[in-house]
């Protein structure tokens, strides 16, 4: 049987989405522009969170603080007159790895259930701050109007070159979280994973390669919440409630936390799902947890066991 | 059977310290000790473990620490990699003084160590153990771009250690799905990654049956003389076959040093090991 690298499947996967956008305007459902949009920028949040979660063994329960920095951050500037995208996305980066640095630096300090109960506490700690700022309207949030703005060549006002522009970051951050896996540092970082305690007597000092992981992995988050306030324009103390953070946790869950690609389509079925089941019923959360014990007892990979693009671990980082 | 001579290992067979000859120093540390030890003391609380003992692994020698169950082995040899913080005493790497030293920082001045519960990295496969031991020896990790399995020099090396320890075949197997005999050969290969000068062995046969057992020990003497080792075991088939000097450690203190033909004739030995047949042999 011929075998697909998660590669090959990244890029004829990122083909398929690039082509969605015409098709949908042709047939006139643009809403599936925009909720493609949406799935993909969680999909980029989960793929983020997988980066510590999957590969090095960090469970989060406050990463959506990193979208909320990111949403904030676009939001806010343009809230001030400042349009200009290159700002918007350098300040995000910039603001998402320092916020990233401080979290992870306190909460690596622990492991475990301690790790856990600390990066929910600090994303509770940014929660409880941006429903204090009245003038950003306090635990509504704000609208706005506009988005990044990158000059003449790339207008982000139309939904199409938004969801252009999402796509190049996801294929992007993709790119990056597979090299970076496959790297000496993922190396490490897996390797901190399997054995920490095995890790120092090979002369490796686990925790500065778990913290640069997780401020990798919070810029990138922060990057999905400067898009993520570009797709809504919109903006609010929610987008890093701890049960953010515990949806884009199911979306790792889902898609499998052994592959690069998984999370993304973890993001897509649950969104999905979410959407499907919303209509329905209003008890929708039931359904999904039933449907996640399903996958926890039968694909402990996820989907992308039932995809068939593993053999066993060993073949997670061919 | 083991190629000892196909790899190159131990390169650095140079001395710890620079300028190291065969001086005595001021803390009076035999003179061809590679790793010494003095006054070292370790409480939990009113039990003391470990009761000033002074110890010294010689260059290329191998070194036995046995004693009774509770004798403080386990303790002192964490004391050695670092996992144990003694309350008072010295540990010197060549000259160097490294009883402040973390677990990693010790791990790059050249002392690799076996856990006495299997320790590789199950996640992995065999080759991606030995890769990992290699690069992180060969300097820090923070490479995010290249791919290291990619890296032709480590992975030369990877593949040359697993030869080594008669793992060669298994390389891409997830060291999860091994024997335990295997994983103790992947371990030795792991702590032979840093081309350490001393291998700190803890309790390598246990747990083994007579024939992994006499293979490892096999492998062991192939070693001996490139590198020195501290081997703590239970096993006295393999530390008599090894061992070229062996100290005693009973509650915590050392009661003798001496080659085995010494400690077996030792009376204050044969009275801690009273009934212990193996002695009488």
């Amino acid at each position: 049987m011929a075998r697909v690298s998660p590669l090959q499947a990244a890029l004829a996967l990122f083909v398929v989405l690039a082509l969605v956008p015409p098709i949908a305007l042709a047939l006139h459902q643009p809403y599936y522009l925009t909720f493609l949009s949406r799935v993909m920028v969680f999909g980029l949040a989960a793929l983020s969170l997988n980066l510590i979660l999957g590969f090095g063994g960090m469970t989060s329960l406050g990463h959506a603080a990193f979208l909320g920095v990111g949403a904030y951050t676009v939001g806010i500037l343009i809230q001030n007159g400042i349009s200009n995208g290159f700002v918007h996305f350098g300040a995000a980066i910039v603001f998402g790895a320092i916020a990233a640095l401080v979290i992870g630096a306190v909460c690596l300090r622990t492991g475990g259930l301690s790790f856990i109960m600390l990066t929910l506490a600090s994303a509770q700690l940014l929660y409880f701050i941006t429903t204090g700022l009245k003038q950003y309207g306090g635990d509504d949030g704000f609208s706005f109007r506009g988005r990044s703005d990158f000059g003449a060549w790339l207008s982000l006002s139309d939904d199409a070159t938004l969801y252009w522009f999402i796509l190049t970051w996801l294929a992007l951050a993709t790119l990056i979280v597979h090299r970076t896996v496959h790297s000496r540092f993922g190396l490490a970082l897996r390797g901190i994973r399997s054995n920490e305690a095995r890790i120092a007597s090979v002369g490796l000092h686990a925790y500065r390669y778990k913290l640069a992981a997780f401020v990798l992995s919070g810029t990138i988050c922060a990057i999905a919440g400067a898009l993520l306030a570009n797709v809504a324009q919109f903006v609010s103390p929610s987008y890093m409630h701890w049960s953010r953070s515990a949806e884009l946790l199911l979306m790792v869950l889902l898609g499998g936390m052994a592959s690069v690609l998984g999370p993304l389509g973890g993001a897509a079925v649950f969104m999905i799902l979410e959407e499907g089941l919303g209509h329905l019923t209003t008890h929708w959360p039931l359904l999904m947890g039933l449907i996640l014990v399903l996958v926890v007892l039968y694909a402990r990979n996820g989907i992308a066991e039932l995809a068939g693009g593993l053999r066993g671990r060993a073949g997670i980082v061919r | 059977m083991i190629a000892s001579s196909a790899l190159p290992l131990p390169a650095r067979m140079n001395e710890p310290g620079s300028g190291t000859s065969a001086s005595s120093d001021a803390t009076g540390a035999d003179t061809a000790a590679v790793l010494s030890v003095r006054g070292l003391v370790k409480r939990y609380g009113g039990l003391v473990v470990t009761q000033g003992v002074d110890l010294d692994l010689r260059r290329g020698e191998v070194h036995a620490l046995v004693g009774p169950n509770g004798a403080g082995k386990t303790t002192l040899l964490g004391q050695l990699t670092g996992d144990v913080r003694p309350d008072a005493g010295h540990i010197y790497f060549g000259n160097r003084d490294i009883t402040a030293l973390p677990v990693h920082r010790r791990a790059r001045l050249g002392i690799g160590r076996s856990f006495q519960i299997t320790s590789v990295f199950a996640d992995l496969t065999v080759v991606e153990n030995a890769l990992l031991a290699v690069q992180a020896h060969a300097g820090q990790s923070f490479r995010f771009w290249q791919r290291a399995l990619d890296d032709t020099r480590h992975l030369a090396e990877a593949q040359a250690l697993l030869a080594h320890v008669g793992l060669a075949e298994q390389a891409d197997r997830l060291a999860g799905s091994m024997s335990h005999g295997e994983h103790r050969q992947l371990e030795i290969a792991i702590a032979l990654a840093g081309r350490p000068q001393v291998l700190l062995l803890d309790e390598p046969m246990a747990g083994m049956g007579i024939e992994d057992s006499a293979v490892l020990t096999r492998m062991l003497l192939a070693m001996k003389g490139t590198v020195s080792m501290l081997l703590v075991e239970h096993d006295m088939n393999a530390v008599f076959a090894l061992a070229d000097r062996i100290s005693v450690l009973v509650y915590g203190q050392r009661i003798a040093t001496g080659t085995p033909a010494e400690i077996r004739a030792d009376p204050q030995v044969r009275f801690a090991y009273l009934g212990d047949a193996e002695f009488a042999s």
